[in-house]
């Protein structure tokens, strides 16, 4: 058994975990609901498997690191992350239709990182720039953020498919979680999102002074990152001095995720800078 | 009767600023992410043509960051933030400060969360059962008496209130602190050739000279591979040299720079020359010497009536690193040829004398120079600024009053409840508060 075998049984994992959850909520299919969230939290436990092995194979082949150095990885953490986040969001707000709004994310991600072109699944040893142990808090604060910014653009869309067939009284859209409700769990879940991007941001920075002598150079990937930040501190004075709920903050919620999702790939295939590493 | 405000303050204190500025940084920082930073003027006319370059040279869109526009943003959020701060905090501070005991008993029937209980004991004592109630679930209480009924007060997290001005506050100090770094700091680059030092560094964008008041000496600079060809580390052993002495040395890689007085080294590139450097000891006469050459070369030490030149290199198992074959003459014997690792030291008998001859791949480090003062402020802006947002995120100021009255059959129990955030959450404690105290009762 290695890495690679864990990480291509998640991906099947979280695949048929989005369809069940996806067809618990079109058939109001109460058992394949439970059955998704067990097939969820048991490929998270194999996926954290492999996420361990990659990281001791690194070192069986003398260069050991923290799997969180490029493309293929940070995906992979991507996913990880999300689905982590949503379990305990499932936990909390005893809700299993929110999963076919977040589990998709998870096997998106994990799929990509396995067949996109130009994604290096190869372990390889880390340059001298990202020798460093602000790589693991810097990628793991960003990924959190991240995470909880795509649940909740998932949950923004929900948000507007309920809301704009209100009066549609059965079928699918009745099952939807009351819209004062995915309001509430929108905006905690960009709270928490929020914190962590800062957190992330912050030690980026603290790292690029260590490696670089700078701590912000406007960097393509820095100054997405900011963009990112800007856009959820607005979504947050927005509601928190202007009272803004529903729709707009629905919608502000999938423009962050827009934004987060540029920081994360546009800036890497699109622009040119010190993230390049980032790339393959 | 209300004040009428100034139009000065009622403008930068709006939130509707705020956002019109943050969604105006957002989307004009999107501009330099785009259009390639800080290259040549030539750089523009060739990439977007003359018409187009010039409007750019116009706008400082070569350099937005730091054009006035994109400061007067920056600013404007600033003076936003300082305005804002100044208008609310006086009235948070009221609320964190105030007597809550002097709070009008009408207002206690109006607040969110409710209970209504009766006791059959007169007010007074059951105010002092209820106060110890309280206290075992952590709520310590005050209370004042009034003519025939008693106040009790609890409340928790007041502070917390200050947590989303230290949060902004903690933006202004990063702020002040990139200010300072860029008043009174530099970033420089230098390059330094093993085994010499320099003590002049050269400000990067107008390459000005930067006397230092002490020397830096490379002593050594060691390159290495990984199998697969990719570098693993850049090591330079630095030396900082202060009036003829050795007042510190350190090791540097990236990611593990030098600091002394003030300034920081960091270790960001590396030059080779295609030369080796050679140190040759006679061991005899205890003369030693140092040489540059270049392989193939033959070198004379006129001196010791020596002559030596490296003739073949051939690959290592260690990825990038190299043997190298020596040849070596001197005046009486024939001239001998051996092999001998990059990097090292190796001796020899000769007929005449004993050597010693130490060889490496001759390079120089390249360094970049920082001197930032303000890099302390920002640490120190960007650590409040995460712990603020905690406090301002998940923590309340929750604050409860119980009104103990006089009733025809002892007392009625009126308990309300406010929290500044987190209702939800508030009201399920005081729902356990209020079943705690109906059991009692």
């Amino acid at each position: 058994m290695n890495s690679s075998q864990l990480l291509g049984i998640s991906t099947l994992g979280f695949l048929l975990a989005s369809v069940l959850y996806i067809g618990a909520l079109i058939f109001r299919a109460r058992i394949a609901g439970v059955i998704a969230s067990g097939v969820t939290l048991l490929t998270f436990i194999i996926l954290t498997g492999g996420i361990g092995l990659r990281w001791y194979e690194s070192y069986q082949l003398g260069f050991g690191h923290a799997p969180l150095s490029n493309m293929y990885e940070s995906l992979v953490f991507f996913s990880w992350s999300i689905v982590i986040f949503y379990l305990i969001l499932e936990l909390k707000f005893k809700n299993r239709i929110l999963g076919a709004f977040a589990v998709p994310f998870a096997f998106i991600g994990m799929a990509y990182a396995s067949f996109a072109k130009g994604i290096n699944q190869e372990i390889v040893p880390l340059i001298p720039a990202l020798q460093s142990n602000w790589l693991i808090a810097h990628v793991i604060t960003c990924f959190i953020g991240y995470a909880a910014f795509a649940v909740a653009s998932g949950l923004g869309v929900m948000y507007l498919i309920k809301s704009s067939s209100q009066g549609n009284r059965t079928g699918l859209i009745a099952s939807l979680p009351k819209l004062r409700i995915i309001d509430d769990i929108i905006h905690k879940t960009i709270i928490f999102g929020f914190l962590w991007l800062s957190a992330g941001i912050i030690t980026g920075a603290i790292w690029a002074n260590s490696a670089w002598g700078t701590y912000w150079s406007w960097d393509p990937k820095e100054t997405w990152s900011l963009i990112t930040w800007f856009v959820y501190a607005a979504t947050l004075h927005a509601r928190f001095t202007r009272g803004w709920t529903g729709k707009r903050i629905a919608w502000l919620a999938i423009l962050g995720f827009i934004s987060v999702i540029f920081t994360y790939f546009g800036v890497n295939f699109l622009l040119a800078g010190l993230h390049s590493y980032g790339s393959s | 009767m209300k004040k009428k405000k100034n139009p000065f303050i009622a403008f930068f204190s709006s939130v509707k600023l705020t956002l019109f500025v943050l969604f105006m940084l957002a989307f004009f920082s999107i501009i330099g992410t785009v259009i390639p930073q800080n290259k040549p003027a030539e750089f523009y006319i060739e990439t977007y043509g003359n018409s187009m370059a010039n409007i750019f040279q116009a706008l400082d869109i070569p350099d937005m960051y730091s054009s006035w526009w994109f400061s007067a943003l920056m600013i404007l959020l600033s003076i936003n933030m300082v305005v804002c701060i100044m208008e609310r905090f006086p009235n948070a501070w009221r609320l964190i400060t105030m007597d809550n005991l002097q709070t009008k008993l009408s207002r206690l029937e109006k607040m969110g969360q409710r209970r209504v209980f009766s006791s059959l004991s007169p007010p007074g004592e059951t105010a002092v059962k209820l106060g110890d109630i309280l206290k075992k679930k952590g709520w310590p209480t005050t209370e004042q008496r009034l003519d025939d009924s008693v106040l009790l007060f609890a409340q928790k997290g007041r502070w917390s209130r200050l947590g989303v001005y230290i949060f902004h506050l903690s933006i202004l100090i990063v702020f002040v602190g990139a200010m300072v770094g860029s008043f009174w700091g530099y970033k420089a680059g230098v390059r330094i050739p093993e085994t010499t030092s320099i003590d002049t560094v050269y400000r990067f964008g107008d390459n000005k000279a930067i006397k230092l008041d002490f020397k830096v000496l490379c002593k050594h600079f060691k390159l290495t591979y990984y199998e697969n060809g990719a570098p693993r580390e850049f090591r330079s052993e630095l030396a900082i040299i202060k009036d003829g002495k050795e007042v510190a040395a350190k090791s540097i890689v990236v990611n593990d720079p030098l600091t002394y007085g003030g300034l920081t080294f960091y270790q960001s590139s590396y030059e080779p020359y295609g030369k080796m450097l050679v140190r040759i000891s006679n061991n005899n006469t205890g003369n030693s010497k140092e040489f540059l050459i270049r392989p193939g070369e033959e070198i004379p030490w006129p001196q010791e009536g020596i002559s030596f030149g490296i003739i073949n290199k051939k690959s290592t198992a260690a990825p990038g690193h190299f043997d190298y074959k020596i040849w070596f003459k001197d005046k009486k014997s024939d001239p001998a040829t051996f092999w001998m690792e990059e990097d090292s030291t190796k001796s020899f008998e000769r007929p005449e004398a004993k050597y010693t001859i130490t060889m490496k791949e001759f390079f120089a480090t390249g360094l970049q120079v920082t001197k930032d003062p303000g890099v302390w402020l920002v640490y120190a802006g960007c650590i409040s600024m995460i712990l603020s947002l905690i406090v301002a995120f998940f923590m309340s100021h929750r604050r409860i009053w119980i009104h103990v009255r006089k009733a025809e059959k002892g007392s009625h129990i009126l308990i309300s409840g406010l929290s500044n955030k987190n209702r939800v959450g508030f009201a399920d404690s005081f729902a356990s508060l209020a079943e705690k105290i109906k059991k009692e009762f």
